[in-house]
């Protein structure tokens, strides 16, 4: 440093008031406030997760000490102290059944048309397009696109009539379509991120554009279309709104025939009225009684969260994993 | 050694009707993308249509309740619930979400950033049930009870829905915003620390000006999903079924979202009387047509980013 060569007497006194002219003189209370400010904002957000799980356990928690497992297959009652949420999970078993059997195909389906196949013209960005903009319709007007087709033109793939036809499985087909353009999305982002030096690679040795597909561009992308995946699914388990529309049953406070306490994966299900987690949720949410709007519902939250939190946080750290082993 | 032909060189025909078919099969999934819009717009307008062909225009303008069953549809009730519930939501989420994301961006080192960043996104895939849940039980009592009145945290109100709402975008707002940021490049802040600005006159007069189309699209984006944000209002908004006009957050209303779970959630038992279910649809059609033109607009903002950098 030029500076030392004044003397080495002064040195340390000359280095401090360069390095506090270079700084500014005073303190930079303005800049601190304003990253004060910042990471409150970030806490503030955080915190409030916090005390939302810290809220729905301290409330739930106590339906699970007192009752066991016989709040998670008993049936549908009036009496708080009885009901379960059995119809739930039968009903949220088959919604993911169905987002993995009918979403996660098809939207994989038009993400490698999209991305490997589709020429670039006015056809291709108008589906990109649309695609974005699916993704942007409220869920509930999703609801009526199950009510108008599934239901009532479909008749609930169970050929009966009236409230019968508000089956389970033209739920299950409503929440496939809404989670149709996150699936495709993600799985785009995913493809996109393939080098292309690895189709160029598997081209030059005469491979065929499904093969590259098969052998190099899916597996590369795998991660990505997984981590999209489980969004998607876990997405699904947590809406109401549509299946509200849908016809989900809510008058649930009595017996309720046609809503079968068999067990979980008994297809049989599929072809009768229904409910699920999140309705359940939102139905006693609304009740006055405390036992169901705090205690009951709290409770129905735990099994919910337990399912979608864990698949959230599987997605988020995979995802994480890939993208830091592939750019290191 | 054999000369190869032409034909030789075109490969197995096996193998082109094969690749025929599963490009046929993948682009018949694309089509499915476009097969999902018109069924929307066909359930819309199919069943919307007894709505605008049978209505008295006067029972959904000249009213000042909604109330499908008597036949009062009034829109300027659900409308301004709605306006209500997602000022607020905006009030609540622009602020802090920005505040996040600007701090993620800017601010924080690698590692807090890697390990903050996932716990925002958990908050994004809570269900909205769930924050309705939290907005009737504890925001309710704890937050507009404390602050506007004991009396007003009793029950659901536009005031406790719009906070849960609210919530429920931050993740939205900071995600969408953080990206605008980040793809700012390096170059203008090194410039800018270069002539001997601070850290924040970097971020608030040259990164945010630069990101500025993508900060407006993360609001858009997140007022649209306020807008379209149905089990938080349909829990903790406090009404039910039927609601009078009314301009104070403090009061209990229906959202359109709201009104349409409150319309649905009756035709299990009863079908309304009339044009209840119809009106159903006509919501549904409002609430499609300002969604898809807000996300519209967000996308122009959104390419413009891609565009600049």
């Amino acid at each position: 440093m030029a500076l030392t060569t004044i003397g080495t007497a002064g040195e340390a006194a000359v280095q401090g008031s360069v390095a506090r002219a270079l700084r500014g003189h005073r303190a930079d209370v303005r800049g601190r406030v304003f990253e004060g400010v910042l990471v409150l904002c970030l806490l503030v957000s955080l915190a409030v997760l916090g005390l939302l799980i810290h809220r729905v356990v301290a409330d739930g928690l106590g339906v699970y000490t007192d009752r066991g497992v016989d709040f998670l297959d008993g049936g549908l009652s009036s009496q708080a102290d009885r009901a379960g949420i059995a119809q739930g999970i039968i009903g949220s078993f088959w919604i993911a059944v169905g987002v993995v059997v009918l979403a996660i195909p098809v939207g994989v389906g038009a993400a490698v048309y999209l991305e490997e196949y589709a020429p670039r013209n006015r056809l291709t960005s108008f589906i990109e397009l649309n695609i974005r903009n699916l993704a942007g319709v409220p869920s509930v007007v999703y609801g009526l696109l199950g009510l108008a087709v599934f239901v009532e033109t479909l008749d609930g793939f169970s050929g009966a009539s009236g409230v019968q036809r508000r089956t389970l499985a033209a739920a299950a087909l409503t929440l496939a379509v809404l989670v149709l353009p996150i699936v495709i999305i993600t799985t785009s982002e995913a493809i996109r991120a393939v080098p292309q030096a690895l189709r160029e690679g598997a081209y030059g040795v005469g491979a065929t554009r499904w093969d590259v597909i098969r052998s190099q561009v899916l597996p590369y992308a795998a991660p990505g279309i997984l981590t999209g995946s489980l969004l998607s699914i876990a997405r699904a388990v947590g809406e109401a709104a549509p299946l509200i529309v849908v016809g989900a049953a809510t008058g649930l406070l009595g017996r309720n025939p046609g809503l079968s306490l068999g067990s979980v994966a008994d297809p049989g299900s599929l072809t009768e009225r229904f409910t699920a987690l999140p309705v359940l949720v939102s139905t006693w949410t609304k009740l006055p009684a405390e036992e169901f709007r705090v205690d009951n519902a709290a409770a129905t939250i735990l099994a919910m969260l337990a399912f979608v939190l864990v698949v959230n946080a599987i997605a988020i750290v995979l995802r994480n994993r890939f993208e830091q082993k592939r750019s290191a | 050694m054999a000369t190869a032909t032409p034909l030789d060189l075109s490969g197995d025909p096996r193998r082109h009707r094969r690749e025929r078919l599963v490009g046929g099969v993948f682009c018949a999934t694309a089509v499915t993308s476009l097969l999902v819009t018109a069924l929307i717009l066909w359930s819309l307008f199919r069943n919307g249509w007894e709505f605008f062909s049978e209505v008295e225009w006067a029972t959904v303008f000249g009213s000042d309740a909604w109330n499908p069953r008597q036949n009062s549809f009034s829109l300027s009730t659900i409308v301004a619930a709605t306006l209500i519930v997602t000022g607020i939501a905006m009030a609540v989420a622009a602020p802090l979400g920005l505040g996040a994301a600007i701090y993620l961006s800017e601010y924080a080192r690698p590692r807090v950033r890697s390990a903050l960043k996932p716990v925002l996104e958990v908050l994004a895939g809570v269900p909205s049930v769930v924050l309705g849940f939290f907005a009737l039980n504890w925001i309710a009592p704890n937050v507009v009870g404390r602050l506007v009145g004991e009396e007003h945290g009793r029950g659901g109100s536009m005031l406790a829905a719009g906070i849960g709402v609210g919530i429920l975008s931050i993740p939205l707002v900071a995600s969408v915003a953080e990206d605008a940021l980040r793809a700012v490049p390096a170059s203008l802040r090194e410039a800018s620390a270069g002539l001997g600005a601070r850290r924040m006159a970097t971020t608030l007069r040259v990164v945010l000006p630069a990101a500025v189309s993508g900060l407006v699209a993360a609001m858009i984006l997140a007022s649209s999903r306020s807008i379209g944000e149905t089990m938080v209002v349909f829990i903790a908004g406090g009404a039910t079924n039927t609601a009078q006009y009314t301009l104070a957050p403090t009061d209990s209303s229906l959202t359109m979202t709201a009104a349409m779970a409150s319309l649905a959630t009756g035709t299990d038992q009863v079908r309304g009387s009339g044009l209840a279910v119809p009106s159903l649809y006509f919501v549904g059609i409002a609430l499609f047509a300002i969604t898809l033109g807000l996300n519209l607009v967000a996308d122009r903002f959104v390419r413009r980013v891609r565009q600049a950098y």
